[in-house]
């Protein structure tokens, strides 16, 4: 049998979920400095990805 | 190399030892022999990848030129990244980046993917003909570039001569790598034939980890050839032909060498990707701040994308 230890860390701060958010602020911040249609998006595009991409790197330490 | 020979190795080994050194080994633990042995790897890897890094991060808040050694560096904050992200010049590099990304991901997926169906049906000499489909993918980008050069050329290439014999158009009427119209597409082509053998290996990875039972079981309820490939084939291979664009996508957002060599980001600026633009802006104007930080930017994007990408390979490997 085996007995399984309950985690005291929140549900929504898991892993998964977190690098899911983080995943779409990478994707989002490369479409916006590919895309071709507005300066302000293309302008904020780097702090976008920078961000999503400190956020993975941090939350993938993050447990299951 | 049987077990005596082995030993006196060792033993001949262990007293070629000089005696001091013997000695130090002697008194260190596991531990410390392992973090001897890996020293020499992180050492280099600090020197030739995290060193350089940290000081580009540092000249991009900077005014420094290469060119002006002895001039006086001043901190400047983050101006070069608010002039390079408002910058309209350095946007149509990255939307002539965009169409370059966008257009060869789609091609060579949709290609990649058809052969790679095409190759899984085990024809006969299907060996041969895969082996000949990867050959263009085995050579070097450098080699590449200057043969398709050759072959764009208007008045001697072969490419405009099998266009005109094919379409009827007169050989010198067009060009290939002067046209502001066909430059963009003619390293669009150059790179799907470079490199889409490639994206066919994985696909043709994810088409052999299916199961042969799952399409027996869809035989038995009568599904057809259509319904198959629909339902089973395609969500099968899907981790497959994401982790192909991906990998794709990183690689050509840095494309340089084929783009440098077919067109050097002419006529005017129409091929001019990222990359082109860096080189120009840290090899041809000086400006080694201004060129750290667009290196900054770029490498940002590059790092999450490959985060993704790594995500994207755990996945497909824990299936």
């Amino acid at each position: 049998m085996t007995t399984t230890t309950k985690s005291s860390w929140p549900r929504w701060l898991r892993r998964g979920p977190m690098e899911n958010v983080a995943t779409v602020l990478i994707a989002a911040g490369v479409l916006m400095l590919l895309q071709s249609f507005s300066m302000t998006l293309y302008t904020y595009s780097f702090i976008t990805t920078l961000v999503g991409t400190a956020m993975f790197v941090v939350v993938s330490k993050f447990p299951e | 190399m049987n077990d005596v020979a082995k030993a006196s190795f060792i033993e001949r080994a262990a007293t070629a030892t000089p005696a001091p050194v013997a000695r130090v080994i002697k008194g260190l633990s596991d531990r410390a022999i392992a973090w001897l042995f890996i020293s020499p790897t992180i050492i280099l890897l600090l020197a030739i990848n995290i060193f350089p890094l940290i000081w580009t991060i540092q000249l991009s808040f900077t005014n420094y030129r290469a060119n002006r050694p002895n001039a006086e560096v001043k901190n400047i904050g983050i101006d070069h990244f608010q002039s390079i992200l408002t910058d309209p010049d350095v946007w149509a590099a990255m939307q002539a980046t965009a169409h370059f990304v966008f257009w060869t991901i789609l091609i060579q997926t949709v290609l990649g993917f058809a052969l790679a169906y095409l190759v899984d049906r085990r024809f006969r000499g299907h060996g041969f003909w895969t082996t000949v489909i990867l050959i263009p993918m085995m050579l070097s980008p450098a080699v590449v570039g200057n043969f398709w050069a050759f072959l764009y050329q208007p008045q001697i290439g072969l490419f405009n001569y099998v266009i005109s014999f094919f379409t009827g158009l007169d050989p010198s009427s067009f060009e290939m790598i002067g046209s502001v119209k066909l430059a963009p597409w003619a390293i669009v082509l150059v790179d799907t034939w470079m490199w889409t053998p490639y994206v066919m290996l994985i696909c043709l990875a994810g088409l052999r980890s299916i199961p042969e039972y799952i399409y027996e079981a869809a035989e038995v309820d009568r599904a057809s050839k259509w319904r198959q490939f629909w339902t089973i084939t395609l969500p099968m291979a899907l981790p497959f032909i994401m982790l192909a664009v991906l990998f794709r996508g990183i690689e050509n957002f840095k494309m340089f060498d084929l783009v440098n060599l077919l067109t050097n980001g002419g006529p005017g600026s129409t091929t001019e990707v990222a990359s082109i633009t860096l080189k120009r802006e840290a090899f041809e104007k000086w400006r080694t701040g201004y060129s750290s930080a667009f290196a900054i930017i770029l490498f940002v994007t590059v790092f999450g994308l490959a985060n993704i990408y790594v995500k994207a390979l755990n996945k497909v490997k824990s299936r």
